[in-house]
């Protein structure tokens, strides 16, 4: 059986506001799905809170839509406990690198095979504007109303520094690159990230399709995405041009691969023989 | 049997084995057949500050680890000026007399042993001073020798065999330098009996393996005194049963993987102490409104903040109780001592399981790290439940996952099978459809509230024993129950036996149990380690009575004395 984009749709109809970048995640997933042919039943899409974050809920898949931050852990709790199920993290810039920022790190340099992708739109958009850990210096909001004058986090590099296995960009505008670079995500074996550029339609108006249609260009056809510094170099790329594409990609043992080493060489005991142990 | 009932204290510098040195001294004994009981005392550092080990040993069943001690091991001077006045009549002291000056006293009788010259000169290893004194204290006490070398051989053997050799040394000349240099003494022996197997477990490692024989295949942690046992534990034994265990960057990401392996269905959880508890409290809400069965055990010390990590302390009761915010059912249950570790954890799962809803285990530091012989459980009467899962003949017919019940249960899907649902922390609907509708949000609160009444109804929610015609009852929890048995086991003797009930679930409170118990007193003394009468609050507010709290604020477990000093006022 070819499953099709329209397997993976739920009941619910998205509650995004018409012209979200969310969108664009959101049919790329199904399309991804759909391309890897992916059981319905055999994915877990984990999230926190936040506008993207209700994306699970407009699949017919399973899924958690948890609290504000604590996406993956939760879905690296799923894949450890059931690893033959296809994982994917979904989330904003904000449940990402602000609140659920200290879990991010560990995330990645565990290589727990599971994907992330974050929705980045440079602003909160749920709790209507206010500024973001992604947001420029000097960005007006309602809780910026002098200016931003804190640094942006960039997603990518930080991902790369941290340890991540698999680090790349994707625009909403462009459904057909973040398909592939969604099925490269989801076909690494370890922790993959994805950063979608997913434009905020309602509350930032700077930073819009336009201002992204214009900056947003494919990685260099002779790139090469095996040099940690060279990707980190080229993720910072920010001013005239923003790449798009996969900047870094690394065969590593995954978390999983430890464990099943770890199970093949101790000696197997039931649970009554372990309390029997005790002397 | 002539009766035998000896506490050995042990106090020195922290860093100097004296923990290591007691419990390889607990598991002689109770491989020798004794029933043992212990207490430690330690700073949170490494090394520095005072260090205190005691182990009651005894062929009778013990409650507490003694008020008052008959030997005395004074490794320093403040080891011996804290604790000489805890030594009974006609007890013994061991000492170094390079380091400590004791009283005359003509009620002691005084060892002086050079314990650093020995473990210097004889054994050419300072660090071992600590098995010299296990050496000198067997050769006085009669501790099984044989008993002794298998302890060391199986706590040093991973350590090289020079060491392992330097301690079996170290054991040699201290009891050598016994022999030779002190006159034996009649009195104060233990000596050694073969009887049945038996188990020697601490409180925490009765809840690892509680946990293990309930089916958890599933546990995060983060390092945290007094609970970080239980990590070690599991990291080590899980993969040998076939389930995972990781060591997370906090505690809320514990929480969050154990509710995520819950949700791909293992039993999984998750092991801290207050200040972990804390950070989990906005999972806790998750884990009860997408309602995943999850066990999380709180090894309680003192509070608040980072407050007493090494201490005891019963103060998280509140927090367990009702911490998290909104309305947000959960089970709460406590274990009274080492061996209801392992039961309770069995308990835990399946009220979990049962009731998929998030249950806090309430044990304490002196629980966790006390050595008690227990007798090998009768693993055949031990139940073991598992969640309801939808069949794929229900999810044909229109599975929807939170559905309205009469119990509030629905089965679960389980991702890689058919059942496929959204767990959801928003207010939803059902299907899990999110909801901001009043009318949903009541049926759903009341929906998620009844699955409590599952939890109620099972006979081993209390414990009572006593004179159930006594006017005069105790209510207590967790581990006040040995200095409660030392109390009223006295007052038996007397004929004034009180009637006492042990609650072992805290949430929801076993009504028709205290409500059957309450009928005809007319006082009723409420012992608990904490400073506000967590427990008395609980039972004033749900039963409309005035309990007589009796409360200590913490950083040590009750004597008997105390107990049975209020008892006596009251009756």
């Amino acid at each position: 059986m070819v499953r099709t984009a329209l397997d993976y749709k739920g009941k619910l109809k998205p509650t995004w506001c018409p012209g979200c970048g969310d969108f664009g995640v959101l049919t790329a997933l199904f399309n991804a799905f759909a391309r890897l042919d992916l059981d319905p039943n055999n994915i877990a899409i984990v999230s926190g809170i936040g506008c993207s974050s209700r994306l699970p809920g407009f699949a017919s898949t399973y899924g958690v839509h948890s609290l504000h931050g604590r996406a993956l852990p939760i879905g690296q709790g799923v894949k450890l406990a059931n690893p033959e199920v296809e994982v994917v993290v979904v989330g904003g810039d904000g449940d990402a690198f602000a609140i659920g920022g200290g879990h991010f790190p560990h995330a990645a340099r565990r290589n727990i095979d599971l994907t992330y992708i974050v929705m980045n739109n440079r602003i909160y958009g749920l709790t209507k504007g206010q500024v973001a850990p992604t947001s420029d210096v000097n960005f007006r909001t309602v809780s910026s109303p002098y200016g931003n004058f804190e640094e942006p986090i960039n997603p990518v590099a930080f991902a790369i520094s941290v340890g991540a296995t698999f680090a790349a960009r994707g625009f909403s505008g462009k459904v057909d690159q973040l398909t592939d670079l969604i099925v490269a995500a989801i076909t690494h074996r370890g922790f993959a990230f994805l950063e979608v550029i997913s434009p905020c339609v309602t509350f930032n108006k700077v930073h819009t399709y336009k201002y992204f249609q214009e900056k947003v260009t494919p990685l260099p056809a002779e790139y090469q995405p095996d040099d940690r510094t060279k990707a980190i170099e080229m993720a910072q790329v920010m001013q005239d041009v923003i790449y798009t594409g996969i900047f870094y990609r690394q065969e590593k043992l995954t978390y999983h691969d430890w464990i099943s080493k770890i199970m093949e060489g101790v000696r197997p005991v039931t649970p009554k023989e372990l309390v029997l142990s005790q002397k | 049997m002539e009766k035998v009932d000896l506490v050995v204290r042990i106090g020195g510098e922290s860093g100097e084995g004296i923990i290591v040195a007691g419990e390889i001294l607990t598991l002689a004994c109770a491989r020798a057949s004794f029933e043992v009981y212990t207490y430690r005392a330690y700073p949170a550092e490494v090394r520095g500050g005072h260090s205190m080990f005691q182990m009651r040993a005894a062929n009778a069943p013990i409650f507490s680890a003694g008020d008052l001690v008959d030997i005395l091991v004074a490794l320093n001077q403040e080891a011996y000026d804290r604790h000489y006045s805890t030594l009974k009549k006609g007890g013994v002291l061991v000492y170094d007399p390079e380091s400590v000056k004791p009283h005359d006293r003509e009620d002691l009788i005084l060892y002086p042993c050079p314990l650093k010259d020995l473990a210097l000169n004889q054994v050419q290893a300072i660090q071992t001073k600590n098995i010299v004194t296990v050496g000198v204290l067997a050769e006085l006490f009669s501790i099984p020798q044989d008993k002794l070398e298998e302890v060391i051989q199986e706590r040093f053997g991973s350590k090289g065999s020079q060491i392992l050799e330097k301690d079996l040394l170290a054991l040699k000349v201290g009891m050598e330098y016994a022999r030779q240099n002190i006159p034996k003494r009649e009195n104060l022996k233990l000596g050694g009996t073969e009887g049945e197997t038996r188990i020697v477990i601490s409180g925490n490692a009765a809840i690892a393996l509680g946990a293990v024989y309930a089916g958890c295949r599933f546990f995060a942690g983060y390092p945290i005194t007094p609970a970080t046992d239980i990590l070690e534990i599991l990291m080590k034994e899980m993969p040998r049963v076939g389930g995972v265990s990781i060591q997370v960057e906090d505690e809320i990401s514990a929480l969050a993987m154990a509710i995520g392996a819950s949700f791909a269905g293992k039993k999984a959880m998750t092991a801290t102490s207050g200040p972990g508890l804390s950070l989990m409290s906005e999972l806790i809400g998750f884990a009860s409104m997408a309602e995943i069965p999850v066990v999380i055990v709180d090894v309680q010390r003192g509070g608040p903040a980072t407050g007493l990590p090494t201490k005891t302390e019963q103060s998280d009761l509140f927090h367990a109780v009702f911490g998290s915010h909104g309305d947000c059912p959960r089970v709460v249950i406590a274990p009274t001592n080492v061996e209801d570790c392992f039961y309770q954890t069995i308990k835990g799962f399946n009220l979990a399981e049962r009731t998929q809803l998030p249950v806090i285990i309430l044990s304490d530091q002196s629980l966790s790290h006390r050595y008690e012989t227990i007798s090998v459980p009768d693993f055949d009467s031990i139940k073991v439940e598992d969640r309801l899962i939808v069949s794929p003949e229900e999810v044909a017919q229109g599975y929807q996952r939170y559905r309205i019940t009469e119990n509030g249960l629905m089965p679960m899907g389980i991702p890689g099978k058919p059942g496929a649902y959204i767990a959801r922390g928003l207010e939803h609907d059902g299907e899990g459809t999110p909801s901001y509708d009043p009318g949903i949000h009541q049926v759903m609160t009341e929906k998620r509230f009844r699955k409590l009444n599952l939890a109620q109804n099972d006979n081993d929610v209390t414990l009572r024993w006593g004179n159930q015609e006594s006017e005069v009852g105790i209510i207590s929890w967790g581990s006040t129950e040995g200095a409660v048995r030392e109390a009223t086991n006295q007052l038996k003797a007397r004929g004034e036996e009180p009637d006492v009930l042990y609650i072992k679930l805290l949430s929801p409170l076993p009504r028709k149990q205290i409500e059957d118990f309450l009928k005809n007193k007319k006082k009723v003394i409420v012992p608990e380690v904490n400073y506000s009468g967590q427990l008395s609050h609980l039972l004033r507010a749900y039963f409309l009575f005035d309990p007589i709290p009796l409360n200590l604020a913490g950083g040590r477990p009750f004597a008997g004395y105390e107990i049975l000093k209020k008892i006596e006022e009251v009756l």
